[in-house]
Parts: structure tokens; C-alpha cells; sequence
């Protein structure tokens, strides 16, 4: 079975090491923030320009002054700072954000990523993701393996106008966990139920598949 | 004498010079932190042909969206322009033209503008269409693009407090890029919620220094949502 969303985050979640600094994007990366394990602290960056992001405010709590990247009200965490946007900016440029969790239109065999443009489509701007995808050593990509009519996402070329070029070595799709290596895509792990088969008949671009595939540690 | 005093009278008297084709920076990230009142202003005085560098360009009907329904705007600099769909018209229609440039290329030109520096090389946005007839140097063994600095002939700013000198304090996330847009203006006019004496401010708490600000007006603000969130 291909995993959920809540599944994906979870997944990613694993990812996470006590006292890591993470940025996670709109979307599925924001879930992650549900699946911190009990037993470590990691804060999170929003690149408006607050690093120890809390959760959402009470109706007591809520303030036009305290948002999140994403434009929602939020809190800060206890220990948290607040930065301009160039020092929020150097933090992720500079390298110092230790995870950053993003979402993609397509990923290539050579670490390229394409997810702000689409052809054609009304362009509504990149935000920080370029810089988030140059700056950062350490980025999970999460997206679905294919799109709706059946189109892989993981491409020997990115087709669309690219985010960043040569910055990702790893993804997390729906139905796999992959790493990429010298020009290759490599299976790491599957989803639980989910076919070796099914994996390389959705991956466009080169695949390495090991002998053994062990299946994604994911709760039910 | 007025010494070091910047407070001004009115908010026509903040933007006084302000002239059809400069360049306006403004400070604010989508409604949080925006200078709402002398965006206002600019809709009343009906500017027109600007420049704006700004992260976004409001919503529809606030913030900088207002500015377009009179299409004072001729040229939109920002990382994100999805929240409004008059700025979408415009666009398509060929009456606006967008300059899509990173969040953190945005605030490092700004920064770079009003520090002096006329541009600078970094690795956001090598390979992508940004990139497209700027130079290109290596460092170590990884390519970067050379960015141009951003000045203005005006920004606008919104603080929480100040001191009449125009030492400026921001509140929460509300600063974002505001003290950057403070330090690339020609004419930096910062607007707040209130204005204190010298000395009531402790300097060590200051984010703009004084320096960068030529007029200063105290105003009350709306201080719209964008997405409310809250958690029951």
C-alpha cells in the first residue's frame, strides 16, 4: 500500500536527531512537526524569520505580529528567537539548518529539483525554497512517486524550469525511500506491501535496486 | 533646531517626494508587519509608476494590493506574488511586470544596498532560470551567481516603537524585512504604534539604529490576518 501523508511524515520524522535545527516547507513536511519522538527536542525554523517555532495559538494567544512562513498565526517556543529576514536567511544559507523537508514537482538522478514552475501556469513565485535547496547539506524531498495520470517524478532530467541544481540525495515518496548516488537513484527501502516491481516500473530515471529491499518501519 | 528628530506631522508631509517612476521599498512579510497607513497615503497622493520591492504584493483590497487597483505599480520585485488576484490580472494582461527573485537573495540585496556593497555571489538559484546572464564565478569547487544590490529612492517601514530620534524597535515576526528596506532607502520613512523619548529605549534593544531613518510618524493600524490559525 502506498503510504499516506501522515505516513510520509512520519517516515521523515525518523530522520529527525535531537538538537537538529529544521526547516520544514507547506505541505506534507509540515505534518513532520506532528511526529517528534517523546525523547528529543528539535526546533523549528520558519524563514519569515523565527527560529523555535510553537504551535498554533488559543484565541488568548493569537497575534497579527507572530506568524509562520507559511502566513498562519503561531507561537513561539519557549527559547526561541526572532531574526530579520536576511539573518533568517543566513542561518539557511550559510548552512546551518541541520533538516530541511521540502515538496517537489520532480526530482532528477543528479540531485536536480524542480518544484516553483510550471509552464504555462501562472508563476507565483519561488519564496525561499532556491534558497533553502542551495543552502542546506542535509534535504528530504516528499512527494508522490507519480503524478495522478501515472507520470514518474523521479527523472533521468528534470523537465521544468529547476529550484536548485545537484542539491538533493534523498527522497521520500509515497511507495519508496531512495538515496542518490553517482548519478543513480538508489532503493533503499519500500513501503510495506509495495512491490519492488511497482518501484521501477514508476522511477523514470536510473534506478539501483540492491538485492535485499527491506520495507518502511511505519506504524499501521 | 530639530536636531536629531525625525517625527513628521503627517503622513503627507512622510511621503513628500515621493515622484511617479521611483523605486519603493517596502518592509512587511504577505500582511504581517506592513507599512499600512503610508501605503494608504500612496493610494490617496496616486503615485504612479512605481518600482516596488517587496516580498509579496498584498492581498487583494490591503497592503500593497491596494496600490494596484489604480495601477500606481509598474514594476513588482518580490519572492511570492499568489495571494491576489487583480496582481495576477495585471500580469496577464501586460500591464505589470514581475522581477521573481529568492526570499534571501531579496533581503541580501536590500542589506547589501544599504551597506554599500554593489552585489554579491551566492549559490541560491545556480542552474535555475534566475540565473539566466549573470555572471558566474566558482569558489572552492561549487558555481555562483553574482546578485546586484537593491536601493530605493524611498522606503517604507513599520515599526512597534521608536524613539523621536528614530531608533526602531520591532514586535515578533512582524520585523522580517523591514530593517533591511530601512537600510536601503534613500528616504527611509518608518511608521509605528509609539514614539517614546531618547533614552527610553534601551540601546542595547534597538534593531534599526536612528541613522537609517529620515522621517518618523506615529499611526494606528489595522493589522489584518492573513491565515488565522488557532488551535481549540
Amino acid at each position: 500500500m502506498a503510504l499516506t501523508r501522515e505516513q510520509m511524515a512520519q517516515r521523515v520524522a525518523k530522520e529527525l536527531e535531537d538538537g537538529f535545527y529544521v526547516n520544514l516547507g507547506i505541505g506534507i513536511p509540515t505534518l513532520v512537526a506532528n511526529y517528534v519522538p517523546d525523547n528529543i527536542e528539535v526546533m523549528l525554523q520558519s524563514e519569515n524569520g523565527l527560529l523555535g517555532m510553537g504551535q498554533f495559538p488559543t484565541e488568548e494567544e493569537l497575534d497579527a505580529d507572530m506568524i509562520n512562513a507559511g502566513k498562519q498565526t503561531v507561537t513561539a517556543m519557549k527559547g526561541a528567537s526572532i531574526m530579520d529576514s536576511a539573518e533568517s536567511f543566513a542561518m539557511i544559507r550559510g548552512g546551518h539548518i541541520d533538516l530541511t523537508v521540502l515538496g517537489a514537482f520532480e526530482v532528477d538522478v543528479n540531485g536536480d529539483i524542480a518544484s516553483w514552475m510550471v509552464p504555462g501556469k501562472l508563476i507565483k513565485g519561488m519564496g525561499g525554497a532556491m534558497d533553502l535547496v542551495a543552502g542546506a547539506d542535509n534535504i528530504i524531498v516528499t512527494m508522490t512517486h507519480a503524478s495522478r495520470s501515472g507520470e514518474s517524478k523521479l527523472l533521468q532530467k528534470c523537465t521544468l524550469p529547476l529550484t536548485g541544481a545537484g542539491c538533493i540525495k534523498r527522497v521520500l515518496t509515497d511507495i519508496a525511500y531512495l538515496e542518490i548516488e553517482d548519478g543513480a537513484f538508489v532503493l533503499k527501502e519500500r513501503a510495506p506491501g509495495v512491490s519492488v516491481e511497482e518501484i521501477i516500473a514508476k522511477t523514470a530515471g536510473k534506478l539501483v535496486v540492491p538485492d535485499h529491499v527491506p520495507e518502511m518501519d511505519i506504524p499501521a | 533646531m530639530s536636531g536629531f528628530d525625525k517625527r513628521v506631522s503627517s503622513y503627507e508631509e512622510a511621503l513628500e517626494g515621493l515622484e511617479d517612476g521611483m523605486t519603493l521599498l517596502a518592509g512587511g512579510f504577505g500582511l504581517c508587519g506592513i507599512p499600512e497607513n503610508l501605503i494608504a497615503e500612496i493610494k490617496r497622493k496616486g503615485t504612479r509608476d512605481l518600482t516596488v520591492v517587496s516580498n509579496n504584493c498584498g492581498v487583494d483590497g490591503f497592503g500593497l494590493g491596494l496600490l494596484l487597483e489604480d495601477r500606481q505599480i509598474q514594476k513588482m520585485i518580490a519572492s511570492y506574488v499568489g495571494e491576489n488576484a487583480l496582481f495576477e490580472k495585471q500580469l496577464l494582461d501586460g500591464e505589470l511586470e514581475v522581477e521573481l527573485t529568492p526570499q534571501g537573495n531579496l533581503a541580501e540585496r536590500m542589506r547589501a544596498g544599504g551597506a554599500g556593497i554593489p552585489a554579491f555571489f551566492t549559490a541560491t538559484g545556480y542552474g535555475t532560470p534566475i540565473a539566466e546572464g549573470k555572471e558566474v564565478r566558482e569558489f572552492g569547487d561549487r558555481p555562483y551567481i553574482l546578485e546586484a544590490a537593491i536601493t530605493g529612492d524611498f522606503a517604507i517601514v513599520k515599526g512597534w516603537k521608536a524613539d523621536t530620534y528614530g531608533n526602531v524597535i520591532y514586535r515578533h515576526t512582524a520585523r522580517n524585512f523591514n530593517p533591511l528596506a530601512a537600510m536601503a532607502g534613500k528616504i527611509t520613512v518608518v511608521e509605528v504604534e509609539e514614539i517614546v523619548e531618547p533614552g527610553e529605549l534601551d540601546p542595547d534593544a534597538i534593531h534599526t539604529p536612528g541613522i537609517y531613518v529620515n522621517r518618523l510618524i506615529c499611526g494606528t493600524f489595522e493589522k489584518r490576518i492573513e491565515q488565522r490559525t488557532v488551535r481549540s
